[in-house]
């Protein structure tokens, strides 16, 4: 029984992997990356990881202290914004092309700024 | 006893009691959705005020859950024949009324979308954190302690589930009272007579529920509530509420001896506006000494209906009496530099007012609406009605007259 | 070992070829950027000293650099709904008259009663004494507010979009003063003590027995806020 699965599985997978990546008639995101070879990993690395990488460091900066490191969201925003609103967010930026796309929730944009170099205004209160 | 089957009009009766909750518990989650979209902006919370309307229901839903479960100890634990019958009964409204609190709570908080951390992240000096802790083992020892009781092959199990039912439920209040007896900032707060207090709050407040609903389940299957039954349970009911108004006078009297708390204790007794009044005149008047009367008065004790109006009364009561300690504590100024007169921006040393918005007064309604609809369906669809050994209640009738 | 750890780790050694070479001499009295990759130490103890007697009543430039520094500029209709991360006390004694006027803002107390209230652990010490609102597991449930004897603590009530890049605030979580950590980490100071124009507040290492504050505090009297508490607060005052 066990074999016949694995068999099954064996079969089955790669052909479903293929499809999805060949699938033709699926619509993909439009992703542009303005600063190609500049990341801090390869695409492949990034795009599997980098949720974790982001998430781990959060800790780190947050709760340690800990600056400096490659992988921090505003490095990410910084080279990632689009040329367009200076944004990683709205349709057809960064972040959010990608992540409507995969159907991905973020809410990171509830506290962090998405525009690349922005300077906050202060009001008296 | 007989039970006639429920008649087709009843059936209409019923379908249109559970809508009427159905629809209170859809209003009060479209204003928390509201208020999750548009922030506490749209509430009468600030930066003083920062707990309000939702937590006077939330934490009424949740201590009178913890109370409303002595019912079933007093059987279970204490061996009473009378109490036992209602064991169930007590078991569902506690699940219920727990479920309505944790609700509003949960809806209220600013970060509604991350109950999952609530969960997973514990912090283990927080009070909150043990509450965490505390109200979901309640659900889970409640449920099993209805199984063993609803469940004949399981009834052996019933004294073990209920003791500890009620070891749970006491840990519980005195979670709840510490959430504010921990507080060493605020004046109104701050005290270890919190605990034991919330616990005997609950006593009160559970039992006015239980007999609020028992009546109203006798009315709809066209009974009365038996003599014995109704005169044991409303001297219980008196009990509780004078225990309470012990409890309360000691806490207020101790503040009233320590100097540094004297001007709190004149804001909410005296000059404080709504709340020395919902303190005289809804907690003390109309949810004390009224109940009180209408138990024990003998003239006013037998008539028809003056033990469910003293229930609802205590109910009252209880809501001006949280009222008067959770705004009424906030809206004192935190003696930040004490024994001096400051002022600033951030309204220091100002008295604050609080006036709810609909959004938050409708999410506490919606806790009600919950307890309410789990309420009206578990007796419907499930045996919870007590069945009294009748020849039982005439002799304890003869001997406590 | 990547590139920026290699870095880090030789600016360390560095750092402590030089403590060797040259004990007693101090090459930066204030803050110090930590190198990247490091974390905030225990052996550090960041704090401030306000001289009231220098505050004046009616001046707001520690609350206005503040505002600007960590963006906070939501107009909110509720002014009670507002938050404000530091704000200026004016202080009368009934008795006599004496007035005076100070800073208050989140005293980054040793033992904060916001840490131990808060459900999640989203309130927190880091280890160099700072006392921060870790955003991604605060849930706002406000219990933290009801704990703060200093009432530091605002609730954004309302959705933002301005917000500083270095600064991260946003919809139904509490925060409060960071210390400017995100200038401290740099080696700056926060921007409420720079702005003073009397410097009239003094940031440092309390840790560290040679820095100007610890030398200030072991020297003058000075006044801890609700010192009855034992907080310990990393925030002192001279002159109330």
């Amino acid at each position: 029984m066990r074999r016949a699965v694995t068999l099954f599985l064996l079969g089955v997978l790669p052909w479903l992997t293929f499809s999805a990546w060949a699938g033709d008639g699926v619509p993909k995101p439009t992703i542009v990356i303005a600063n190609e070879g500049k990341c801090i990993a390869p695409t492949e690395e990034m795009r599997r990881n980098h949720m974790d990488m982001l998430k781990h460091q959060r800790d780190e900066t947050m709760r340690k202290g800990v600056r400096g490191k490659p992988a921090s969201l505003n490095g990410c925003i910084e080279c990632h914004a689009g040329k367009s609103t200076g944004s990683v967010i709205g349709k057809d930026h960064f972040c959010e092309s990608c992540h409507s796309y995969a159907a991905v929730k973020l809410d990171c944009w509830d506290c962090h700024q998405p525009k690349a170099g922005f300077k906050a205004a202060g009001v008296k209160p | 006893m007989n039970l006639v089957p429920f008649s087709r009009r009843e059936e209409h009766l019923f379908y249109l009691v559970a809508g009427f909750g159905a629809a209170i518990v859809a209003i009060g989650l479209a204003a928390a959705l509201y208020m999750e979209h548009s922030g506490h902006v749209v509430t009468g919370m600030n930066n003083q005020i920062v707990w309000g309307m939702p937590h006077v229901f939330a934490i009424f839903l949740i201590v009178a859950a913890s109370g409303v479960l002595n019912v079933a100890s007093i059987g279970s634990v204490f061996g009473k024949v009378l109490y036992k019958k209602r064991a169930p009964l007590s078991g569902l409204l506690c699940i219920a009324m727990l479920a309505g609190g944790l609700a509003v709570i949960m809806l209220d908080l600013g970060r509604a979308d991350r109950l999952i951390i609530a969960m997973t992240h514990f912090n283990p000096t927080s009070v909150f954190g043990w509450n965490v802790i505390l109200y979901p083992g309640m659900f889970g020892i409640v449920a099993v302690y209805l199984w063993t009781l609803m469940e004949r092959r399981m009834n052996p199990w019933t004294k073990p589930a209920g003791f500890a039912a009620f070891i749970w439920r006491l840990l519980l209040t005195t979670g709840t009272g510490s959430i504010f007896g921990f507080l060493v900032a605020r004046q109104a707060y701050h005290a270890a007579v919190l605990a034991p207090m919330f616990i005997i709050m609950s006593f009160a407040w559970g039992l006015a529920v239980f007999m609020i609903v028992q009546r109203v389940m006798y009315a709809w299957n066209g009974l009365t509530v038996h003599q014995a039954v109704r005169n044991r349970m409303k001297n219980l009911l008196g009990v509780f509420v004078a225990a309470v108004f012990y409890f309360v006078a000691v806490y207020h009297l101790t503040n009233l001896y320590f100097a540094k708390e004297v001007a709190f204790e004149r804001f909410i007794l005296i000059d404080g506006g709504i709340f020395p009044v919902l303190f005289w005149g809804g907690w003390l008047f109309l949810g004390t000494i009224l109940p009180l009367l209408l138990l024990y008065l003998p003239g006013l004790s037998s008539l028809c209906g003056s033990v469910a109006t003293a229930s609802g009364l205590v109910i009252l009561g209880a809501f001006c009496q949280l009222y008067v300690f959770i705004i009424g504590g906030q809206a004192f100024p935190l003696g930040i530099f004490p024994g001096m007169e400051t002022a600033s921006s951030f309204f220091d040393g100002r008295i604050d007012t609080y006036s709810p918005s609909w959004p938050e007064f409708l999410l506490g309604l919606g806790g009600i609406g919950i307890a309410f609809t789990m309420t009206a369906v578990g007796v419907r669809v499930l045996s919870f009605m007590p069945e009294d050994d009748i020849a039982h209640l005439e002799a304890m009738l003869n001997i406590t007259d | 070992m990547s590139n920026n750890d290699r870095r880090g780790f030789l600016a360390a050694s560095a750092g402590l070829g030089l403590v060797a070479i040259a004990p007693g001499v101090h090459l930066m009295q204030v803050a110090q950027a930590r190198p990247a990759g490091e974390p905030a130490s225990k052996l550090q103890r960041w704090g401030m000293l306000v001289d009231t007697t220098k505050c004046a009543s009616g001046c707001t430039a520690c609350v206005s650099a503040c505002a600007t520094e960590n963006g906070i500029n939501e107009q909110v209709a509720d002014p009670r709904q507002a938050a404000q991360w530091i704000r200026k006390i004016d202080i009368k004694d009934p008795k006599n008259g004496r007035q005076h006027s100070l800073p208050m803002m989140c005293q980054h107390c040793a033992e904060p009663p916001c840490v131990d209230v808060c459900p999640t652990g989203a309130s927190m010490k880091r280890a160099d004494g700072i006392v921060l609102v870790d955003r991604h597991i605060c849930i706002g449930c406000r219990y933290c507010m009801m704990a703060c004897p200093y009432k530091a603590r605002s609730f954004v009530h309302q959705p933002l979009t301005q917000q500083n890049p270095e600064v991260p605030r946003g919809l139904g979580c509490v925060e409060s003063c960071t210390l400017c950590v995100h200038r401290v980490d740099k080696g700056q100071k926060p921007a409420c003590v720079e702005a003073c124009p009397e410097g009239a507040m003094l940031f440092g290492d309390l840790e560290d027995p040679n820095s100007d504050i610890a030398r200030r505090i072991a020297q003058t009297a000075t006044t801890q806020v609700r010192a009855d508490l034992k907080l310990n607060t990393g925030v002192r005052y001279q002159g109330i």
